[in-house]
């Protein structure tokens, strides 16, 4: 199986579903719509041999309007070593993606990383909670609007770290 | 014929402390004797959460051999234990956890922070990471490394044995160290 087959395949079963194709460094990427991800993926599970989920995260966007969240999937043929890569967007003020925990059990803590860190809504998660961060958190850091280095943050020393400080 | 059994005759002794003797007695300061005792008896806990923590290992193991120092069994209690040893990186949802068990140890108590994690949150410079478990407990010896090597963390507990040597015996009963201890608001 190469990325052009296996490209070929999905472009004939879902059509207009899969959009903005890439090839970057040999990882086969496409966008599929928010509402098909789920078709997509069991598609691959069963048809493909795409039975391992390597990686499940999310990217902010804030220029994106509309679609400012992605949800990235890192798929893996294990048979095969063909990878793949799904890209969900949705809007930052209803990030509701189906969860995938029904197909890949081992997507239950990375949704709930994801969640924690970005707040995406996984639509039928078991149990989305935070896995990471404090319980009493009430935001997600890891969208853009919160600058890298925090400047509210006092629980780190910069005087340790060559940032400020005395030294 | 020589018996087979070899004895140990490399045995290191500690220095008697300082003071008056005569036949059948001997006088010196309470606070020598009691240092002296203390300090080549640190009953260590150890608290370790990861990679450091291997090291820890490896420090109590028979190659590097803690036991030499004095800190012959590893106690998994806090209340019997004196010395705490904090390998590796501590998540703020461990730090009440941390916190608990230093409460739970009974004065005298001291704290090692082993490796940059414990140390400083070390290459974790994240939002569920603390940064440093003096955030949350007082420190006395810090050692550095990611991971340190067990002989680091040896020469930290000889630096800490030091420490436990030429303590006051009144240190804990003075308001320096009771700010210290409000600072950390433990009463
Ligand atoms: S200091 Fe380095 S070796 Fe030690 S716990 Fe942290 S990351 Fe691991």
């Amino acid at each position: 199986m190469t990325n052009e087959i296996l490209k070929q395949k999905l472009s004939e079963k879902f059509g207009e579903q899969l959009t903005e194709w890439d090839e970057q460094y040999g990882l086969l990427t496409a966008r599929v719509q928010t509402d098909t991800n789920l078709k997509v993926m069991q598609y691959l599970y069963d048809a493909e041999g795409f039975q391992f989920l390597t990686d499940l995260t999310a990217v902010h966007y804030p220029e994106r309007v509309g679609e400012e969240l992605c949800v990235v999937y890192h798929l893996h043929n294990l048979v095969a070593n063909v990878r793949l890569r799904l890209k969900v967007y949705v809007p930052v003020e209803k990030p509701d993606v189906y969860t995938a925990t029904k197909i890949f059990s081992g997507a239950n803590w990375m949704e709930r990383e994801t969640y924690d860190n970005f707040g995406i809504n996984f639509v039928g998660h078991p149990n989305l909670k935070r896995i990471l961060n404090v319980d009493e958190m009430d935001y997600f850091p890891m969208r853009k609007e919160y600058q890298m280095e925090d400047p509210t943050r006092i629980d780190k020393d910069d005087e340790m770290f060559g940032r400020g400080g005395t030294i | 014929m020589g018996r087979p059994v070899q004895y140990n005759t490399n045995v290191k002794l500690a220095p008697m402390p300082e003071g008056y003797s005569g036949e059948g007695f001997m006088a010196t300061s309470f606070d020598k004797v009691v240092g002296l005792a203390r300090k080549n008896s640190l009953w260590p806990l150890p608290f370790a959460t990861s990679c450091c923590g291997i090291e820890f290992m490896a420090t109590m193991g028979s190659n590097y051999d803690l036991a030499r120092f004095g800190s012959e069994r590893m106690g998994f209690t806090p209340r019997q234990c004196d010395m705490l040893l904090v390998a590796g990186t501590i998540a703020k949802k461990m730090a009440p956890v941390l916190r608990q068990v230093y409460l739970q140890m009974a004065e005298p108590r001291w704290v090692i922070a082993i490796g940059a994690c414990a140390s400083s949150g070390g290459i974790f410079d994240s939002y569920p990471v603390l940064q440093g478990i003096d955030q949350v407990i007082p420190v006395d010896v810090y050692v550095a490394g990611c991971p340190p090597r067990p002989e680091a963390i040896l020469d930290g507990i000889v630096k800490l044995q030091d420490l436990v040597h030429n303590e006051s015996l009144r240190r804990r009963n003075s308001p320096q160290y009771k700010a210290l201890l409000d600072s950390y608001a433990i009463q």
